[in-house]
């Protein structure tokens, strides 16, 4: 069978099976959207890239926009969060997904290029701090802990450095590599500076990959995003963090209300204003975004905003759809 | 049998080994194990992997997973938009790559004269560009053909030059050494009989040289198949629901996709990609099957 | 016995042969040869386009106060990505994962290649070659990024069980072994094409002599082919300091000067992958790193191609 025999016999297929499943579809999910105020059919496309955290999220939010709008064609990419602001900043993307704020070096970019945008913090997650089921001897560690673990010029290497209750157990570090989003965050908050860890941890760019390595290493101890946690709940042992507070064990809940610090980080989009005002299937999509913030953020496995930042996101909408032709701002 | 042309080995044991003293027999055969086990072991190796993915990825191998495109859940998530996407992307790098590298290889073999400086400086050009990362082609082709002078933009054909750029030393070099194995004799022949270069070259040459062509095609396109960093790079989106329409579409391809679900958090999306894997291999079997069809159809020709 | 050519054929029913006349073949001639020389030239092309991409950034990274080129090549602590007070930029420890990797990849790659396409060449049937080959070229298709996660979650576990030694999640000799079996369709295909190409009248004078197939296979048929075998080895070589994902999944991404095998370590290009794809911002320090890493690995193949040329072009028979 060679390749034109293989695509005209899939096509038949292909078709026949679209139409059954948009048959099944149309009455067959259990979601309810708000569709937003356009009902006219839109076309064009949207072009998103950026962080390969935040990625479930413009995901979710594309695939059920696909079913208000099937003709816009919106298309995600995974760049990281650096890449996604080059590509951004050089009016490559219509939207930018990140895991932190836009930098500095990013802003001076984006302003050279005459690109405004406004920060749109769409969806939370609780960092976690994960352990092997073998460290029984303690459910929760201070910040302070953690930074004499994982501060620039640690080499605690053993559990009972980090306080002399512990029993002596070698501990073994894992991590995601220094240019991810999560990295950049848990070393801002826990050792006050971004980027400022101790080097001899075993980094990786897949988080299932410290999953592994915690769960088979004894005294192993790591840090992801909560799905990575919860999809390996059985595997691993969640440690609470008392951020100055008490003991507060990641959740959904603990995120949302604000107790779960200093670890619970907020998820941005950044879309561009031009892109708005010039596009209206983008605009459509943010607005569809911004409506269905909920909803997408549970498909994506995340948090959803609490009503304080929902209304904080509604306000950033108005602000950048009202501001769009202004000179470039960035939020504070 | 003339003692001219390459004829290909035959199957007669002609080893002399039955002449042989004992001591001789034992070193014979043991050397001939030695070798297979050599074989072996990289035979072995493969059906390993291959059992191991297929063994993993079997829940999700099904029709659903070629006809649907990739999807949030990843009990619905399916590969369509990222096949398409290899086929274009691969088809036109082919496209690109073998005939620009088969030309190069005749240039540098049949027309340039070996002593030259820029002769000897394309040899260490190839094999030197055989050795850059991936990724660093990706750069290039970002500020070159995506960006740039070209400025394509981050669609399937800046995809599929940069591949072919990144392949293109395999292909000049494996067919250097298929023009240069065909004796000279033959092409003395040809040339005696009036023939001009090229003629010599084409009817000739080339002829005796397409097996070890087709295997330089067959390596440079599987490298190909399987690159994914530089195409994120290059717009090789994770997420796309519609297949590409030409060489000016966004795209995606399988490398791409099978990683972003190997990282994610869900195990039905690595058993997916796992799924998603036998499939890209399919689709290798399918591209190596129809050159080595033309190797065993020209080698029968001598 | 060669078909007549149209010359022969043109000869004899009276006129003159078309490529002895003056005006057309020669122009055409020339006209192909110009094409071929452009495609040629792409190459020479894609090093300057890669040349450019890369010494921009590089420059001025080394321009940069805080980065001197000595300390770049000497210096034993490879830290970028971090906060700005702890960097270092001691560029040695990825080079020395690079070549343990490479080497352990050789090991495996060279011998098992060239024996295998020895016995495919030498030793197989017709049959048996027709089916085997395709079969090794197979294991060049399979994705990289599938390579890496085989090792990481397949070779690893096993080496774990099978070696006395403890050994981590990450290490060099499992992204090793897996790259080389990856290289051996390369040094295996081309060395085979090579040697099935000699020429049979060699092999027939050697068994006139009486000598064995093994004596034929080493002594003969090797050498007469060795132009294409060490090209074989070349590409598989530099396929394994090149290549990405495997090193970046399988050896980890923590810098570590280290000739321990089976210890965690990065190479030139996993830290090329790790911060390529990842979160640095165009244009600062952490993202004009990439460029210098990228810039010496050039410069380290380059020697090597260099050295390599010179004994090939030293060793290398003619036959015909």
């Amino acid at each position: 069978m060679n390749l034109s025999t293989l695509r005209c016999r899939t096509a038949p297929i292909a078709v026949a099976l679209a139409l059954a499943l948009g048959a099944t579809a149309c009455g067959g999910d259990d979601e309810t959207t708000d569709a937003g105020t356009t009902a006219e059919k839109l076309s064009g496309a949207v072009r998103i890239d950026g962080s390969s955290t935040v990625f479930p999220l413009s995901e979710a939010a594309a695939e059920l926009f696909k079913e208000v709008q099937p003709d816009v064609r919106v298309t995600v990419g995974q760049s990281g969060t650096g890449g996604g602001f080059e590509k951004f900043c050089n009016g490559e993307t219509d939207i930018s997904d990140a895991s932190r704020s836009i930098k500095d070096e990013e802003k001076a970019a984006c302003e050279a290029k005459g690109i405004a945008y406004e920060e749109f913090h769409v969806a939370n997650d609780a960092l976690t701090v994960v352990v092997n089921k073998d460290v029984d001897f303690t459910d929760c560690l201070t910040v302070d802990q953690l930074k004499k673990i994982w501060g620039p010029d640690s080499k605690v290497a053993n559990w009972n450095q980090v306080d002399p209750s512990f029993p002596s157990k070698p501990l073994k570090l894992f991590g995601p590599g220094t240019d991810s989003g999560t990295f950049d965050y848990f070393t801002a908050e826990i050792n006050g500076e971004e980027g400022a860890s101790r080097t001899d941890y075993s980094p990786s760019e897949d988080d299932n990959v410290i999953v592994q390595g915690v769960s088979g290493t004894p005294g192993g101890l790591g840090y992801f995003g909560f799905s990575y946690f919860e999809e390996n709940a059985d595997k691993l042992k969640a440690l609470q963090i008392d951020g100055g507070g008490g003991c507060v064990a990641p959740s959904s809940d603990a995120a949302q209300n604000g107790t779960y610090k200093p670890l619970a980080r907020p998820l941005f989009v950044y879309p561009a204003a031009s892109a708005l005002s010039s596009q209206p299937q983008v605009l459509a999509f943010v607005e569809y975004y911004v409506a269905n913030a909920e909803k997408i953020a549970e498909e994506a496995l995340f948090i959803p905003l609490n009503d304080t930042q929902k209304s904080e996101l509604q306000a950033d909408l108005e602000k950048l759809k009202s501001g769009a032709a202004a000179s470039p701002s960035s939020t504070g | 049998m003339t003692a001219i042309a390459p004829s290909p080995r035959r199957d007669d044991d002609r080893s002399g080994r039955e002449l042989a003293p004992q001591g001789v027999q034992v070193k014979e055969l043991a050397f001939k194990y030695l070798l297979l086990a050599c074989l072996v072991v990289a035979v072995v190796f493969l059906v390993i992997l291959l059992w191991s993915i297929v063994q993993k990825g079997w829940p999700r191998l099904n029709l659903e997973l070629i006809t649907e495109q990739p999807s949030r859940r990843p009990q619905r998530a399916g590969i369509q938009s990222a096949i398409f996407g290899t086929l274009w992307v691969i088809g036109l790098a082919a496209a690109f790559c073998i005939p620009t590298g088969i030309l190069a290889a005749i240039y540098l073999e049949e027309y340039a004269s070996p002593n030259r400086w820029y002769n000897r400086l394309i040899e260490l050009n190839l094999q030197n560009l055989a050795a850059v990362p991936a990724i660093v082609y990706g750069i290039l082709g970002l500020g070159l053909i995506a960006r740039g002078p070209l400025g394509f933009g981050f669609v399937v054909i800046t995809a599929s030059l940069t591949l072919s750029l990144l392949v293109l030393p395999v292909v000049i070099i494996a067919s250097r050494e298929a023009i240069r194995a065909v004796p000279n004799s033959i092409r003395q022949g040809s040339l005696a009989l009036g023939a001009t270069r090229w003629q010599t070259v084409q009817r000739q040459v080339l002829p005796a040289a397409v097996p070890g062509m087709a295997t330089g095609s067959i390596l440079a396109l599987s490298r190909a198949l399987g690159e994914a960093a530089p195409l994120v790079l290059l717009g090789g989106v994770s997420f796309i629901t519609f297949n590409p329409d030409g060489p000016n579409s966004p795209y995606t391809v399988l490398p791409i996709l099978i990683f972003s679900w190997t990282i994610r958090p869900q195990e039905e999306f690595r058993v997916a990609a796992s799924a998603a894997i036998v499939v890209l291999l399919v689709i290798l079997l399918a591209m190596n099957s129809l050159a080595i069809f033309l190797r065993n159809r020209y080698q029968q020709r001598w | 016995m060669p078909a007549t050519s149209r010359p022969q054929r043109a000869a004899a029913s009276g006129t003159t042969p078309p490529s002895l006349r003056r005006s057309r073949p020669r122009y055409a001639e020339r006209v192909v040869e110009a094409l071929l020389m452009i495609a040629a030239f792409v190459s020479i092309a894609t090093t300057i386009g890669i040349v450019i991409a890369l010494i921009p950034p590089t420059v001025d990274f080394f321009g940069k106060p805080e980065i001197s080129v000595w300390d770049f090549l000497t210096g034993t602590d490879w830290s970028p990505l971090f906060a700005a007070g702890q960097r270092q930029f001691g560029v040695i420890p990825l080079v020395s994962a690079t070549l343990v990797i490479t080497a352990i990849a050789c090991l495996v790659a060279i011998p098992l290649g060239l024996g295998a396409a020895t016995y495919l060449s030498e030793y197989a049937s017709r049959r048996v070659r027709d089916v085997l080959k395709p079969v090794l070229e197979v294991l060049a298709g399979v994705p990289t990024v599938v390579y890496g996660f085989f090792a990481l979650e397949f070779v690893t576990p096993f080496l774990g069980r099978v070696l006395p030694f403890e050994i981590d999640i990450y290490n060099a000799l499992s992204a090793g072994l897996v790259m080389g079996i990856m290289i051996i369709p390369t040094v295996a295909s081309l060395a085979e094409d090579a040697m099935t190409a000699v020429p049979n009248s060699l092999r027939d004078g050697a068994y006139a002599l009486g000598s064995t197939r093994r004596q034929v296979s080493v002594r003969v048929v090797i050498p007469a082919a060795l132009s294409g075998i060490v090209a074989a080895f070349i590409l598989g070589i530099s396929r394994a300091i090149g290549e990405t994902m495997i090193v970046a999944i399988a050896a980890g991404g923590r810098p570590n000067l280290s000739l321990n095998p089976l210890e965690e370590m990065q190479t030139m290009t996993g830290f090329i992958a790790a911060a390529g794809l990842g979160d640095q911002p165009t244009g600062s320090v952490g993202y004009e790193t990439i460029f210098a890493v990228g810039t010496l690995l050039f410069l380290i193949t380059l020697v090597m191609n260099l050295i390599s040329i010179q004994l090939v072009r030293k060793y290398r028979e003619v036959y015909e």
